[in-house]
């Protein structure tokens, strides 16, 4: 991260367009080859079948209560800055 | 949407190669996930060094973003305990260490592994994985229904090192910097909260 900013820094008279294409495909890559891992790990695939359920309600219950809140907070803060101008 | 859909569609591929086993082990490869992953980190730092005005917006930055990991640690544990009416085979405090672990896969199921044993570090595991890999797919979507906090608080623990490429790409490079500081906050309570409720 912060060799990216140096050197980010050091070239910042150039405007880099194939920075955002390469992006995006590292994050391809880097999905790709979390699927791998988690299709490799029989913990992951076997686990699933059983306690999926009960994971995935978790989670979708922990993400839920966290956007409300995150939500709340983002319309808060609009409101304020719309305020203020 | 598009974007979302071949980045849903890499990751199942990613699992189908996986389970059949078409390329060599991972471990055969090196870290080779964990270079990708350095990767994107270098381009993120990039994207902000190459940006003059960046640290003229660092210093605008609301004050306000600075409650975001608190609406991230209080929405979660919130939503953990209600889920716990509908596991009655778990007790809350189950629940609530599960929830914990705030994205953060390892350290959290390894933590409830050794409090709860092997089972409900499992369900750990998967909930918390779930959740970065809903983080992952669904940024996209959570900026234009939610807002640009909901993918980061949805984010937890990884918002400032796996999720942060996939946030700055959904939210903005503006964005960054409260992406960091909420992963940097939230990590720090995962240990803390998932001790604190496995102890329970």
């Amino acid at each position: 991260m912060a060799a990216g900013i140096a050197t980010g820094w050091l070239l910042r008279k150039r405007t880099f367009k194939f920075v955002n294409t390469l992006l995006i495909v590292l994050v391809w890559a880097l999905l790709f080859f979390l699927g791998v891992e988690a299709g490799e790990n029989p913990a992951v695939i076997d686990g699933f079948k059983e306690l999926g359920l009960e994971a995935l309600l978790l989670s979708i219950a922990g993400t839920s209560g966290s956007i409300a809140l995150a939500w709340a907070l983002w319309k808060f803060i609009r409101r304020k800055e719309g305020g203020e101008r | 949407m598009k974007g979302s859909m071949i980045i849903v569609a890499f990751f199942v591929a990613g699992i189908i190669v996986g389970v059949t086993h078409l390329l060599p082990p991972m471990s055969s490869l090196g870290n080779i996930s964990y270079i990708t992953l350095c990767a994107l980190i270098f381009l993120v730092g990039f994207m902000i060094g190459n940006d003059a005005e960046i640290f003229k917006k660092f210093r605008r930055l609301n004050r306000l973003y600075m409650l975001l990991p608190l609406m991230t640690i209080t929405g979660t544990l919130a939503g953990c305990a209600i889920t716990t009416l509908l596991l009655p085979h778990r007790s809350l405090s189950d629940c609530l260490a599960v929830g914990s672990g705030m994205g953060y896969y390892s350290l959290s199921s390894v933590l409830i592994t050794q409090y709860k044993g092997a089972e409900l570090g499992t369900v750990a595991l998967l909930a918390n994985i779930v959740r970065e890999v809903i983080t992952l797919l669904g940024a996209p979507l959570m900026v234009r229904w939610f807002g640009k906090l909901a993918p980061i608080s949805v984010g937890g623990a990884t918002t400032m090192d796996t999720t942060l490429p996939i946030l700055t790409r959904a939210c903005g490079k503006d964005f960054v910097i409260v992406s960091i500081f909420h992963g940097f906050i939230v990590d720090f309570s995962v240990p803390l909260l998932v001790t604190f409720f496995a102890g329970c």
